[in-house]
C-alpha cells in the first residue's frame, strides 16, 4: 500500500492523510494507490502540511504499517521515550517499530 | 559574564520582530514552504522528525541563572517539560509550534538569548572551553575572544552565505576540552617566548563524512590581528569554497585539495591586503568586553579542606570535581547521563534546580559542556557537600564524568530526520551494562561517542571507542571504531570492521574493554593501550 504522509504546518506533527483530511493517527491513513502524486500536489497547493511525500507501507492487524523504520518512529513517537509516544500505554508498541 | 549593550539587544529585538511577521505570513499563506524554510532556519527552527525542533545559542556554552531558568521555562511552556543539552554547547527543544515561536524569542531576548545563526551555511555558535576562566592551565580567559568573534561574526554580511557551516572553537590552554582541531577553525591562545599574546590557528579540522584534523596554518597570530586573520581565513574559503557539492562544500576539503602551504599563502595574501583596509575592531571595544570576564570575588580566606567521609559523596569529588585556580574553589562538573537516561536531557525542574545551585554556590554561573553536561564553575570547597546533595535530590550527581558511561550521543532517529539508526537506546543498554560505578572507574577515562548517521554530531570519529548507526536494507546496523580523541592527543578512530545489531555493539564494546583490561601497562588508558597494541587484538576478540 502507499502512504501520504507530512508534518501539519502549524504544530510540525507529523500527519498521515486519511482521505479527505490529515490525522496524527496512523490508524486513520488510507492506501492512497496510484492517487498519491495528484494528492500530493493538490494538499502542496493547500498549504496546510510541509514536507509531504509518498511512502510503501503494509497493513498490520488492520493497521497502516510504515515500510521503513524510520517512518515507523514518526508514526509512533520517540522510542526512548514512551510517555510521549502517540500510544504511552502500550508496552508493545515500541517492538513493533524495531 | 557578557552584558549586551544597545546594540546586541536592539538587533535581537528587531529580529525577533521580523520573524513574527514571516511567521504571520507563512501561517496566512501568505509565503511557500519554499520562501519560508530557509528564514525559519536562520531562526534556528528545524523541522525534524516528529515536529518543529528548535537550536537556542549559548555562546561558548557560558550562561547566568536567569538564563537558565528562562531555558526551564521554554521548556515548561513551549515544549514538553524538557531540553536537550547539545555538542555545541547549545539546547534544543524537540516539540515547538510554529506559532508559538515568536513568543519563545521574545522571551528568549528578555534574557539576552536567541536562536541566530543556530542553522545555515554562517558562522555558528562560537565554541570554547568550559572551564574557561577558571581552570589552573590557561594562558588568559579565552572567552572574551570568543565575545570578540560572536560579535564579529553576528549578522556578518560577507559571510551570512558561505559554501556551508562554518565552525569556531577558542581555547587558552595546552589540554584541549573543545575538540578545537576538529573545528573549521580552531584558535588556542598562547603566549611567544617574549610573553606576549596571540593565537595558533588550525583550520579545516572537522568531523562528518569525511573527518579531518585542522592543520596548524599559522602558530602564532598577535592578539590584535585576530579577527583580521580569521577574516582572511573565511574570504579565502567564500571565495574558492565549492558550492557544486555540498559534501565537498567545508574548508576541510578546500584545505585538503589546495594543500596546507598553498591554502596558507593565500590566507596569508589576504591578510596582508585585510590590514590596509583597518578592519580590525577597536582596542577599545576588546577592553569593554573583557571587564565582563573578570574573576567573581573570591573569598581568599577559603580553605581546601573537604571532608570526605561520606563514600559516595568522595566517589563524586574525584570524578566530577576538577582543580581550580583559585585556592579554596572547585570546578563542580554536573553530568547529564544517568544511567539509563538520555544523554543531554533535562526536565525543566532539573534545569531549575541547576540554575538556582549556580546562583547560591557558583557566583551565578554555569558552562554548558560539549560533552552535553554542564558545570558550575567556581564553586567554594567548603559548599561541594551540600550542593552534592541537592544534585542527588535531582537525580543530578551522577559520578561518571569522562567513564564509559559519560557518552556523547547524538538524537539519532528517536528525533533526527537525516538519522539512519537510534543512537540513544545503544547509549542506554552500554550504560546499563556498564552501570557498576567500580567497574567504569576501573576502566578509566573512556570516551564513547555514538552517531546516528554519517554526519556525526555525536562525534564517534573522536571516541576512544565510537560508534556509528548506518542503515542496512531498513535495518539499524552499528559499526564500532577505536582510537578516535577530541583532545590534545587528537586523532580518528579506525573502523573494526563489519558491523553489528544493536545487542551485538553493546557486546562488542564490552570484549573491546576486555581486551583493554587484559593488555593494559601501568596507567594507561583505553585509548593509550589502543594505539601501543594496534587493532589486531581487538579484531580477534571481536570477531573470531
Amino acid at each position: 500500500m502507499k502512504l501520504l504522509t507530512g508534518n501539519d504546518l502549524k504544530s510540525g506533527l507529523v500527519t498521515w492523510w486519511t482521505g479527505k483530511d490529515w490525522s496524527i493517527n496512523i490508524e486513520d491513513a488510507v492506501d492512497v494507490g496510484e492517487e498519491g502524486e495528484a494528492i500530493l500536489a493538490a494538499e502542496q497547493e493547500a498549504q496546510r502540511v510541509n514536507s509531504a511525500y509518498i511512502i510503501d507501507g503494509d497493513e498490520d492487524a488492520g493497521t497502516p504499517r510504515p515500510g521503513h523504520i524510520k517512518d515507523r518512529v514518526r508514526a509512533l513517537g520517540p522510542t526512548v521515550r514512551p510517555d510521549l509516544t502517540l500510544k504511552p500505554n502500550d508496552a508493545s508498541a515500541i517492538d513493533k517499530v524495531v | 559574564m557578557y552584558k549586551y549593550d544597545q546594540y546586541d539587544q536592539s538587533i535581537v529585538d528587531a529580529r525577533v520582530a521580523e520573524f513574527r511577521d514571516q511567521v504571520e505570513r507563512r501561517l496566512a499563506g501568505e509565503i511557500t514552504e519554499d520562501q519560508f524554510k530557509p528564514l525559519r532556519l536562520q531562526n534556528g527552527l528545524y523541522l525534524q522528525l516528529h515536529a518543529y525542533m528548535l537550536r537556542v545559542a549559548i555562546p561558548y556554552g557560558t550562561l547566568n541563572s536567569e538564563q537558565m531558568k528562562m531555558l526551564a521555562h521554554i521548556a515548561r511552556k513551549y515544549d514538553r517539560d524538557y531540553g536537550h543539552f547539545t555538542t555545541r554547547q547549545n539546547i534544543q527543544y524537540n516539540w515547538i509550534q510554529l506559532d508559538q515561536t515568536p513568543d519563545l524569542l521574545a522571551d528568549l531576548a528578555s534574557v539576552e538569548m536567541h536562536a541566530i545563526q543556530t542553522s545555515g551555511n554562517c558562522i555558528r555558535n562560537i565554541s570554547s572551553d568550559q572551564y574557561a576562566g577558571a581552570a589552573a592551565d590557561e594562558v588568559t580567559d579565552p572567552r572574551p575572544w570568543a565575545e570578540l568573534l560572536r560579535q564579529w561574526s553576528t549578522f556578518h554580511p560577507e559571510f551570512a552565505h558561505l559554501p556551508r557551516k562554518f565552525k569556531f572553537a577558542v581555547i587558552a590552554s595546552e589540554e584541549d576540552r573543545a575538540a578545537m582541531r576538529l573545528h573549521d577553525i580552531g584558535i588556542q591562545l598562547v603566549r611567544n617566548d617574549a610573553g606576549e599574546l596571540g593565537a595558533r590557528f588550525f583550520v579545516g579540522g572537522g568531523m562528518g563524512r569525511t573527518p579531518m584534523i585542522g592543520p596548524m596554518v599559522r602558530d602564532f597570530v598577535a592578539a590584535d590581528d585576530l579577527v583580521s586573520y580569521a577574516e582572511a581565513c573565511l574570504r579565502v574559503y567564500n571565495r574558492y569554497g565549492r558550492r557544486d557539492n555540498k559534501y565537498k562544500a567545508r574548508i576541510k576539503i578546500l584545505v585538503h585539495e589546495l594543500g596546507k602551504d598553498e591554502y596558507t599563502r593565500q590566507v596569508e595574501e589576504e591578510f596582508k591586503h585585510i590590514k590596509t583596509l583597518n578592519l580590525d575592531p577597536p582596542k577599545a571595544e576588546l577592553e569593554r568586553i573583557t571587564t565582563f570576564f573578570q574573576d567573581p570575588d573570591y573569598d581568599k580566606s577559603a580553605s581546601d579542606d573537604l571532608d570526605l567521609s561520606d563514600p559516595d559523596f568522595a566517589i563524586w569529588v574525584d570524578q566530577n570535581v576538577k582543580t581550580h585556580k583559585q585556592s579554596g574553589y572547585a570546578i563542580a562538573n554536573i553530568s547529564l547521563k544517568p544511567i539509563g537516561g538520555i544523554p543531554g536531557d533535562a526536565t525543566s525542574a532539573q534545569i531549575d534546580v541547576m540554575a538556582d545551585l549556580a546562583k547560591e554556590y557558583s557566583f551565578d554561573e554555569l558552562r554548558v559542556t560539549h560533552a552535553q553536561n554542564i558545570v558550575l564553575p567556581h564553586v567554594k570547597k567548603s559548599d561541594l557537600y551540600t550542593l552534592w546533595q541537592k544534585l542527588d535530590e535531582a537525580g543530578l550527581a551522577t559520578p561518571n564524568l569522562d567513564l564509559i558511561s559519560d557518552m556523547i550521543a547524538c538524537p539519532g532517529l528517536d528525533y533526527c530526520s537525516l538519522a539512519n539508526a537510534r543512537s540513544i537506546p545503544v547509549a542506554q543498554k552500554i550504560a546499563q551494562r556498564f552501570s557498576d560505578v567500580g567497574k567504569q572507574k576501573e576502566l578509566g577515562e573512556l570516551k564513547l561517542k555514538i552517531s546516528g548517521c554519517i554526519n556525526a554530531c555525536g562525534h564517534h570519529h573522536a571516541g576512544h571507542i565510537g560508534i556509528l548507526g548506518v542503515d542496512r536494507k531498513g535495518v539499524e546496523n552499528y559499526q564500532l571504531s577505536l582510537g578516535g580523541s577530541g583532545a590534545e592527543d587528537v586523532s580518528l578512530a579506525k573502523i573494526t570492521g563489519p558491523g553489528f545489531d544493536e545487542d551485538g555493539i553493546v557486546d562488542a564494546v564490552e570484549k573491546a574493554t576486555n581486551v583493554y583490561l587484559k593488555e593494559r601497562e601501568g596507567d594507561e588508558r583505553f585509548v593509550d593501550t589502543y594505539r601501543r597494541v594496534g587493532m589486531a587484538p581487538f579484531k580477534e576478540a571481536l570477531y573470531d
